[in-house]
């Protein structure tokens, strides 16, 4: 009986093991590292206990920016990649041919290497003195002079930004939401059809309250991508982003840990800290203005 | 009756084009990339830097680019390591989640459930928190630029562990029984019966793994500052920070496909298994 217990355990040890050292011990080290004032990388040693590291972070510039632009990026494509993948999931339910044909291409980006493509956007969106680049040639039709969305004004960076972002996440949307979509009843839809209820109508009163659950999900899960926005970032603008100041917070937190910037665990710790409870409060407060809104089951 | 449900009102059929037309231009919008990163690393270095307005087709598609990434910079070796961190990373964390959702599924020790339970918690850990103290332990390690210190962390899922439990216990009792009747040890069954009937899950949680390993950057970054430790993801940063110089975009192209080439073939090849694989929960980022 001894022996066939010791057993469970010892099949657990490995996955124990692994998640005990690289899961559950760093999450306390960083709360205690976040509150070691002065901590000295190469001696291991610090001068006292306090929030300095959160007083630094939080009046730092680099910090500061890096929070204006993860914010905008979430403000910005949060609802328009939902609405986005909204919109096109309910336009993939509504066809019948090509169905598997649209679906495969439109997961595309989830596969792919998002350092690697993220370097055809700054091709297709950079002005180098050879030319002006692909998208500036389609702002000319237009009659817009020529933008360089790569080192040039804030608004530019920030949309090349929000446009890959959104590239990126819509496969994952669309995935979700076109499985919802297959699993509303379609005998009800049927039978607001013969009541004579017009497309939006069954839209907007069936359609929608029924997919909602899938929604809200994506939304939070959403809020929570964004808010860790980074490896797009460096796609786009090089490693270097604080230079060009299109840093996130993830962004921040890898600079203070680590390259020329590098060796303040402390700081990064406080800034990690910072970043986990602003997506904690955000969920809450998610999940808090979905109560009743959302048709739970 | 019949009359009005098959009328198709002229909303409706407006709405059906509206449908057509962003299904083609969103479609568009992602193959373009792909296209013009295919396109341009068929184009001759010359002939891209004299293209002031880019041309959307080339008449004298050339391969010279994708000898000048194999050679100019260590591309090949990029490769090499990406395949071997992806396959050393996915085969231990198959073993170690095996064991796990076994032991969840179908051994008895006290305290199972509790366990269980704490194992999905971690779930709740965002990774860009641990990722600091990580670091710091592996470099007390000194694994730095090691293979080692690229794979360890990343070993266990706990996500995975729970899809396959799940699966393990939709498995008859009964072959359990059988088996321990016949004198099968508990490790035997376990890989020689119950892992060819759950195939279809491993198999799912194999490709998920290593499009991840494969697209991973932030740890491999963290962790390496020697080339010759580099991964793809890395690599590929640092061809174009210091490559083939900034303007040579035509070979960085190339890299880019070449580097993309593997994922796009498993995707298309396991396209169904991936597509139901991530929506049951696979979340990237």
């Amino acid at each position: 009986m001894e022996q066939r217990h010791l057993k469970g355990y010892l099949y657990l040890l490995p996955a124990v093991l692994f998640l005990g050292v690289f899961l559950v011990y760093p999450l306390f080290d960083v709360v205690t590292y976040s509150f070691e004032e002065g901590y000295n990388f190469a001696s291991q040693t610090y001068r006292g206990i306090g929030l300095y590291n959160y007083r630094y972070v939080l009046r730092d510039p680099y910090f500061l920016q890096a929070l204006k632009n993860t914010l905008l990026l979430v403000i910005i494509t949060v609802p328009l990649s939902t609405g986005l993948a909204l919109v096109i999931s309910v336009a993939l339910h509504s066809i019948t041919v090509l169905k598997d044909f649209f679906q495969t291409i439109f997961f595309l980006p989830y596969v792919t290497n998002t350092l690697a493509v993220g370097l055809v956007f700054m091709i297709l969106f950079a002005r180098t003195p050879y030319s002006d680049g692909l998208m500036n040639l389609l702002l000319g039709i237009f009659g817009i002079a020529p933008i360089d969305f790569i080192e040039g004004p804030y608004a530019a960076k920030l949309f090349v930004l929000s446009f890959y972002t959104i590239w990126i996440v819509l496969p994952f949307k669309i995935l979700i939401l076109t499985s919802a979509l297959a699993g509303v009843d379609e005998n009800l839809i049927k039978a607001a059809r013969i009541d004579g209820t017009g497309p939006m109508r069954i839209f907007f009163k069936i359609t929608l309250p029924m997919i909602s659950p899938m929604i809200f999900y994506l939304v939070i899960t959403g809020f929570i991508g964004a808010f860790k926005a980074y490896s797009d970032a460096v796609a786009i603008f090089g490693v270097n982003l604080n230079a060009a100041g299109m840093n996130t917070i993830v962004g921040y937190v890898y600079d203070m840990l680590y390259g020329d910037s590098g060796g303040f665990p402390s700081y990064a710790s406080a800034a990690a800290i910072l970043l986990f409870l602003i997506v904690l409060t955000i969920t809450l407060i998610n999940l808090l203005a979905s109560r009743g809104r959302v048709r739970s089951n | 009756m019949d009359r009005i449900v098959t009328k198709t009102p002229v909303s409706t059929r407006v709405l059906h084009i509206l449908a057509w037309i962003l299904l083609i231009v969103w479609g568009l919008l992602v193959l373009f990339p792909f296209y013009w990163m295919l396109l341009t690393s068929l184009k001759g270095y010359g002939a891209y830097n004299a293209e002031y307005v880019p041309r959307f087709y080339t008449l004298s598609p050339t391969l010279e680019n994708y000898a000048t990434a194999f050679t100019a910079v260590p591309l090949a070796r990029y490769f090499v390591n990406t395949l071997v961190f992806t396959v050393v990373t996915t085969g231990l964390m198959l073993i170690v989640i095996t064991l796990s959702a076994f032991a969840f599924a179908r051994l008895s020790f006290p305290g199972r459930d509790l366990v269980f339970l704490l194992f999905l918690s971690l779930m709740m850990i965002p990774g860009e928190l641990v990722v600091i103290t990580n670091f710091v332990t592996i470099t007390d390690l000194g694994l730095r630029n090691s293979f080692t210190g690229l794979i360890l962390p990343s070993v266990t899922s706990v996500f995975y562990i729970y899809l396959l439990k799940e699966n393990f216990e939709q498995v008859p009792d009964t072959l359990y029984y059988a088996a321990k009747v016949d004198g099968t040890p508990d490790l035997v069954y376990l890989f020689k019966v119950l892992c060819p009937i759950c195939r279809p899950t491993l198999v799912t949680v194999t490709i998920l793994k290593a499009i991840e390993c494969w697209n991973s950057y932030v740890w491999p970054r963290l962790i390496t500052d020697n080339a010759r430790y580099f991964l793809v993801s890395v690599g590929i940063q640092e061809i174009r920070e210091n490559g083939f110089g900034r303007e040579n975009i035509p070979a960085m192209m190339a890299a880019v496909v070449v580097i993309s080439l593997p994922l796009i073939v498993i995707f298309i090849v396991f396209r169904k298994k991936i597509m139901a694989g991530v929506a049951r929960g696979g979340l990237k980022g």
